[in-house]
C-alpha cells in the first residue's frame, strides 16, 4: 500500500477584526490508498477547515501536502484543475450544497461537463451508472432537490463527487445532517463504493460513533491542533490523551447495565483567536500543572503508530 | 437499451417554464396585453386612420367620436394615430433602455457581490456617487450632455438607472456566495463565470424580473419627462409621455387628452407587472400551483 495523501504541520490563519484566529494549526498525518483516516473534534476545532485546506477550497498559511509524493501546496490554476478530478468533496449539509435550480441530472453531470472531453451519450451513460451506483432510481433524472429527502440528497451530492472517479475524497459531516435511520443507509453506500473505487476517505465528524464504524485511522482536534492520533481500535481501547478521554467517554452506549463514568469537561473552549503559548486544552484539563500554560507541547509518538501531543502523557498513563 | 436511454432524457428547462407561466392566467393576460399593443405599434401605418402629424385645425379639440377614436388634440391631430405610433418610440425606450441597464447592472452587481471586498468596495462606491443624484435630474444632466433625440433619451435613461439593478442583484448574492452550493461548484472546478452564471444568478432571478418589469414603466415615464423638458424626443414626434404633458394644459377642458395617453402607460406598466410576476414563479423549479 502507498501514501497516497501526506500532510505536514499544516497551519490556516484567517485574518478577523480581533486578531489572528489560529483554524488549523499544526496538523500532520499520512494516509494510505484505500483506507479512511477519521478527523473528530468538538464543533469550531477547525476540522472542516482542514478538508477545505487539502482540497484548496482555501489557500493554506503554512505546512506542506503531498498528493502522491508530489508537493501540492501551492500548485497553478492548471494543476488544480487536474487535482481536482482527483479529490473531490462530500458536503454536510445536503440542503445547501446542492443548487435549488439544477436537476439531479444536471447536477451529477456538471464535473463531466466542466472536465470536457465527453460526448452527451458518454454523460448520459455516466450519469445512469452513478445514479445506479448511489441508489438513486432511475424516474428522479429531471427532479429538483427540494423534491427530494435529505438521504436521497446526500446520494446526489456523493453521486457528484464520484463521478469523475477521483481517488481521494473529503467527507465533511456527510450524515450529520441526516436521520439516524438514514445515517446508515448513506454510511454503509459510502463503504460499498469506497471498496468498489479504491477510494480513500478522509472522514471528518463529530460523532465518534460513526467514526468508530468506518476508519482506520483516527486524527483528533482541538482548537486547529491535533492532539492525537492512532489506528482505530486502538484509540478506543487505549486513549492516552486527557482530551480524548473526555471525548470518548461521552459516547452514549446502548446497555442498559453499563456503567457511565463520563469524564465531565468544564469551561468553554478558549478562544482560538492569537492564543497564548502553552497547551490549548490546559485551562479545561483535569491533570494541568504549571508547565502546561508556559510551554507548548510538541507532538510524539508515544506507543507504535499512537501520537499524542501532551506534556504528561506518561505520567498519566502510567507508560 | 433504447429504451434506457429515453427515460434519462432532460427535460426541457424552457418547455418546462412556458409549461408553468402558461397556467397563470394573470400572466397569460399580461403577456396577451404586451403582445397587443407592441404588435398595434409595429403596425401603426396600417391600423392609424391619420398620420401622427396629420393636423386639422378645424377639428381641434373633438371629443372621441366614430371618426376620432380618441378624439382630437390642441392641432386637430388624431389622438389615436398619435397613440399607436408614440407606442413605437416609448416601447422602445422603455424595453431597450431597462434591459441594457438591467444587463450592465446585474454584471456589475453580480461582480461586485462576488469577489467581494476592494471590487465590490470600488464598484459600489462609484455607484453611489450616481445613486446620490435623483434620478431623473441624472438623466436630465445625461441627456443635455449628448443631446437631444430618442438614442439620448435611451443613453441617458439608462445609465441612470443603471446603479438600482446594480444593488437590486448585490445583496441577494452576499447572501448565496456563502451557501455550500456554491463552494461545492469551486470544488468540481467550475470557472467563475460558469459559478455567477449558472449558479449564482439563476438563483437571484425573481429580484430582477420584478425590478426590470417595474424598470421599463419607470423608463417609459422618464423619457418622458425628458421630452417633456425639451430634451427627449422632440415634437412633432409623438411620444406618450409627451403628449401627456403637452395636454396637460387642457386637462380641465378636454379630460379625455391625458386620460388616454395616461392609460397607455398604466397598461403597458401593469401588464408588465403581472408577467413579470408570473415569469419569475414560472422560473422557480420550487414554485407550486
Amino acid at each position: 500500500m502507498s501514501t497516497i495523501l501526506e500532510v505536514k504541520d499544516l497551519k490556516k490563519y484567517f485574518k478577523v477584526g480581533a486578531g489572528t484566529l489560529h483554524a488549523v494549526d499544526g496538523v500532520d498525518f499520512a494516509i494510505e490508498e484505500g483506507k479512511t483516516l477519521g478527523v473528530v473534534g468538538e464543533s469550531g476545532c477547525g476540522k472542516s477547515t482542514l478538508g477545505r485546506v487539502i482540497l484548496h477550497l482555501l489557500d493554506n498559511t503554512g505546512g506542506r501536502i503531498l498528493y502522491k509524493g508530489e508537493d501540492i501546496t501551492n500548485v497553478d490554476r492548471k494543476k488544480l484543475s487536474a487535482l481536482r478530478k482527483e479529490m473531490q468533496m462530500v458536503f454536510q449539509d445536503p440542503f445547501s450544497s446542492l443548487n435549488p435550480r439544477m436537476t439531479v441530472y444536471q447536477t451529477i453531470a456538471e464535473p463531466m461537463q466542466i472536465a470536457g472531453g465527453y460526448s452527451k451519450a458518454e454523460i448520459e451513460k455516466r450519469v445512469g451508472e452513478m445514479m445506479d451506483t448511489v441508489g438513486l432510481a432511475e424516474r428522479f433524472v429531471n427532479s429538483y432537490p427540494h423534491e427530494l429527502d435529505g438521504g436521497r440528497r446526500q446520494r446526489i451530492g456523493i453521486a457528484r463527487a464520484l463521478v469523475l472517479n477521483p481517488k481521494f475524497v473529503v467527507c465533511d459531516e456527510p450524515v450529520s445532517a441526516l436521520d439516524v435511520s438514514i445515517q446508515a443507509q448513506v454510511l454503509n453506500l459510502m463503504l460499498d463504493i469506497q471498496e468498489q473505487m479504491g477510494l480513500t476517505y478522509i472522514f471528518i465528524t463529530h460523532d465518534l460513533s460513526v467514526v468508530k464504524y468506518i476508519s482506520n485511522d483516527i486524527l483528533v482536534m482541538y482548537l486547529g491542533q491535533m492532539v492525537e492520533k492512532a489506528p482505530s481500535e486502538e484509540l478506543f481501547k487505549n486513549r492516552l490523551h486527557p482530551y480524548t478521554k473526555a471525548l470518548i467517554s461521552a459516547v452514549p452506549v446502548p446497555d442498559i447495565d453499563h456503567k457511565r463514568d463520563r469524564i465531565r469537561l468544564k469551561g468553554e473552549l478558549t478562544s482560538p483567536i492569537d492564543p497564548k503559548p502553552g497547551c490549548r486544552f490546559a485551562a479545561r484539563c483535569m491533570y494541568a500543572k504549571p508547565e502546561c500554560f508556559a510551554r507548548d507541547p510538541e507532538i510524539r509518538e508515544v506507543l507504535p503508530g499512537h501520537f499524542v501531543r501532551c506534556h504528561f502523557v506518561d505520567e498519566i498513563n502510567g507508560l | 437499451m433504447k429504451q434506457k436511454n429515453n427515460s434519462i432524457k432532460r427535460r426541457s428547462m424552457w418547455g418546462e417554464v412556458a409549461i408553468r407561466f402558461m397556467r397563470k392566467p394573470s400572466a397569460v393576460i399580461g403577456l396577451a396585453i404586451i403582445v397587443i399593443v407592441v404588435l398595434a405599434c409595429l403596425l401603426a401605418p396600417v391600423i392609424a386612420p391619420y398620420g401622427y402629424d396629420e393636423q386639422d385645425v378645424m377639428r381641434k379639440f373633438t371629443e372621441p367620436c366614430r371618426e376620432f377614436l380618441f378624439g382630437t388634440d390642441n392641432l386637430g391631430r388624431d389622438i389615436f394615430s398619435r397613440l399607436l405610433y408614440g407606442g413605437r418610440i416609448s416601447l422602445m425606450v422603455g424595453f431597450v433602455s431597462a434591459s441594457v441597464a438591467a444587463v450592465f447592472g446585474v454584471i456589475l452587481g453580480a461582480i461586485a457581490a462576488f469577489y467581494g471586498k476592494r471590487t465590490d468596495n470600488i464598484i459600489m462606491r462609484i455607484l453611489d456617487v450616481f445613486m446620490a443624484l435623483p434620478q431623473t435630474l441624472l438623466a436630465i444632466v445625461i441627456s443635455a450632455m449628448i443631446g437631444t433625440g430618442i438614442k439620448g433619451a435611451i443613453i441617458a435613461v439608462t445609465v441612470a438607472t443603471i446603479p438600482r439593478y446594480a444593488q437590486a442583484v448585490r445583496a441577494p448574492i452576499l447572501a448565496i456566495r456563502n451557501q455550500e452550493f456554491v463552494e461545492a461548484a469551486f470544488a468540481i472546478d467550475a470557472k467563475d463565470s460558469r459559478i455567477i452564471l449558472k449558479h449564482i444568478l439563476p438563483n437571484v432571478l425573481s429580484p430582477i424580473i420584478v425590478q426590470v418589469t417595474m424598470g421599463v414603466g419607470n423608463a417609459i415615464t422618464m423619457a418622458a419627462s425628458l421630452s417633456f423638458l425639451g430634451l427627449g424626443v422632440q415634437p412633432p414626434f409623438p411620444e406618450w409621455g409627451a403628449m401627456l404633458s403637452a395636454a396637460r394644459m387642457y386637462i380641465l377642458q378636454h379630460g379625455y387628452m391625458v386620460t388616454f395617453p395616461g392609460l397607455c402607460i398604466a397598461l403597458v406598466v401593469l401588464s408588465l407587472n403581472l408577467m413579470g410576476d408570473g415569469l419569475r414563479d414560472a422560473l422557480d423549479p420550487r414554485w407550486k400551483d
